[in-house]
């Protein structure tokens, strides 16, 4: 449908150790991880994140951002140096006392796997950025892979005698007023005005969480007012449009950062979804947006403008039961539902007209995207034990309901409190998602099989094929990679050699395949590869 | 330091076995088999929940993020 990819900051916590430092843990994450795969002789432990085309602030408006203005969390083009001057100056001094085990004295902060994602520490928590997938489907398995890795990650450390063992939960929030995102991102041609997708998206992104979001015990970002709403993030939204992500965070966020041809191509990123356990609602998430992108590049976006967007989002997000309306602002009053069936129906009209979800002849996925969309919209306005089958925010209420009648608890019961969190946690036997889908409440769009390889192998139809390859198969000659390059340090060149990868849809199994398969050594590969034998040696 | 959670022996099990009540009379014959369902999910996740609910997720605290 179009390249899109998943990134997942998750919530990190070692219960034996409170207050033990974040960033230092989730530095053991990505460190247990290269162990992990060290182990399985999967390569790729310690290839270095290139940072060379990394333009955080970038305005898609069409300035960029000083870097003495911008927030010190808006500088993700540097690697983070995880030195006790950083630690105190990012979490104070008082910081640094709990667990600054470092004996290396540089933890790795950085790896590029084998799957061509990235795991990394950013900020205070590990992040796993998922490959560049071309559908939705993919999407779904690729960021599952990210909490297979996550897992592994964390059953490793349970096995350290030493350190404290950590758990990772796949959630957004700590509900005390504290959020760290979970963000998609979409290839888009750069020739579409930004204006287009602020007005095309926005009255989208303030509904589609009524088939995506996660849903959250406790209501306003530190959680006071007791209750349950559709969405993790939407309390931690307080604007409409600009390049933040940390701070004052926007329903559009204006990051431009292609990591790809700049002239070309626009990455959308997303920063207002919910991180999903529900494979459906992570289907969803990412089909219908990439849908609502065709709409908008196609100039067949709903002509809707909603009212105060940010306090919309936040009203829907209030409302599990559906019917609150919100105001547009050529005077109607629409549900959440109404909205999303406005957008279904004009994104069916444009698949249907440009052939893309005929059965034999179209992308094979826009049809089934289509349909998952409608029987969702179906079943929340009409079946909702149905919807909770698939849709995350109901299957967590269907359990706190459970817990509410069988034993009589208010919204402030820290057991429904619990039942949030641990429904997050990515170990099966503690997670509350990975019991319902156990016993086969939750609907899959992958199987265990799939997502299992997903974790060892990357995407075979975009330049994560040839990320991943090179990490798994030249491990020891490849020394930095990133979104759009692999380095390689082959002896016999005499400098590094960096290969571009500045199209998302070359270095596909197609176009590299063979050329994997006929090489071993790194040298004859890249000497194929560019059309250049290495100089001979000085004499 | 060492991981506490993971080594000590969990007493919540035990305890949970003797608070769990009855399952309530179904009203007029009327228990589904998805009633029966959610309740055996939640005698399951009973015993899956973190011990001490209160001080758990208290002690949740997360530093900012993006």
């Amino acid at each position: 449908m179009r390249v899109m990819g998943s990134e997942t900051e998750y919530g990190i916590h070692a219960p034996s150790a409170p207050g033990a430092n974040a960033t230092m843990m989730s530095a053991r994450v990505v460190q247990a991880y290269a162990q992990v795969t060290r182990l399985r002789a999967a390569g790729g432990a310690e290839t270095r994140w290139d940072y060379t085309d990394e333009e955080p602030l970038h305005d898609a408006r069409g300035w960029t951002l000083e870097r003495g203005q911008a927030h010190p969390s808006q500088l993700t083009d540097q690697p983070p140096v995880l030195d006790a001057e950083a630690v105190a100056l990012a979490y104070g001094r008082d910081e640094l006392e709990l667990d600054g085990e470092d004996e290396s004295g540089s933890l790795l902060m950085n790896m590029v796997l084998g799957n061509g994602a990235r795991l990394y520490v950013d900020h205070a928590h590990p992040e796993y950025s998922s490959p560049e997938v071309t559908n939705p489907a993919a999407a779904v398995a690729w960021d599952a892979a990210g909490d297979l890795v996550a897992l592994s990650a964390v059953r490793r450390l349970a096995g350290d005698t030493e350190l404290p063992p950590v758990n990772l939960y796949k959630n957004n929030t700590d509900n005390k007023s504290v959020s760290y995102g979970s963000h998609e991102n979409y290839l888009m041609p750069r020739s579409v005005p930004f204006g287009d997708i602020v007005r095309g998206l926005t009255p989208f992104f303030v509904t589609r969480q009524i088939i995506c979001g996660s849903g959250r015990v406790g209501i306003g970002q530190d959680s006071s007012r007791p209750g349950y709403q559709i969405s993790q993030r939407a309390d931690f939204f307080e604007a409409e449009v600009g390049l933040e992500t940390t701070i004052r965070r926007p329903i559009i966020n204006t990051r431009d950062e292609p990591h790809a041809t700049a002239d070309k191509y626009r990455r959308l990123h997303v920063i207002i979804g919910d991180a999903n356990l529900s494979q459906v609602s992570n289907y969803l998430k990412f089909g219908t947006t990439a849908m609502v992108l065709s709409l908008i590049e196609a100039g067949l976006a709903p002509k809707i403008e909603v009212h105060e967007p940010v306090a919309a989002l936040q009203a829907i997000s209030h409302d599990t039961s559906l019917t609150a309306k919100i105001r547009l602002m050529d005077g109607r009053r629409v549900t959440a539902l109404d909205l999303q069936w406005i957008y279904h129906e004009a994104a069916a009209k444009l698949a249907q007209d440009t052939g893309v979800a005929d059965a034999v002849d179209g992308d094979g996925h826009t049809h089934a995207v289509l349909d998952r969309w409608a029987a969702t919209l179906t079943q929340l306005d009409s079946d909702r034990a149905a919807a909770a089958t698939s849709v995350e925010w109901l299957a967590k209420l269907s359990i706190l309901e459970g817990y509410r009648q069988r034993d009589g608890l208010a919204w402030d019961d820290a057991r429904l409190g619990l039942v949030d969190l641990q429904w997050a946690d990515i170990r099966p036997e503690k997670g509350l998602y990975y019991r319902l889908l156990t016993r086969g409440r939750m609907q899959r769009i992958v199987n265990d099989a799939d997502i299992a390889a997903a974790v060892t192998e990357p995407p075979s139809d975009t330049r994560a094929y040839f990320r991943g390859r090179c990490v798994s198969s030249f491990s020891k000659d490849v020394v930095g990679a990133s979104w759009d390059s692999v380095i390689f340090d082959v002896p016999g060149y005499g400098r590094l050699q960096r290969v571009p990868t500045r199209e998302p849809l070359r270095g596909t199994k197609a176009l590299t395949g063979a050329l994997f398969a006929r090489h071993r050594e790194a040298g004859p590969f890249l000497a194929e590869l560019l059309g250049n034998a290495p100089a001979p040696p000085p004499a | 330091m060492a991981g506490q959670e993971q080594q000590q022996p969990q007493p919540r099990d035990s305890e949970v076995e003797e608070e769990v009540p009855a399952p309530p009379a179904p009203a007029e014959g009327q228990a589904s088999a998805s009633t029966q369902g959610v309740d055996d999910l939640l005698d399951e996740i009973d015993g899956v929940l973190e011990s001490n609910a209160e001080e758990f997720v208290r002690a949740f605290v997360q530093k900012g993020g993006q």
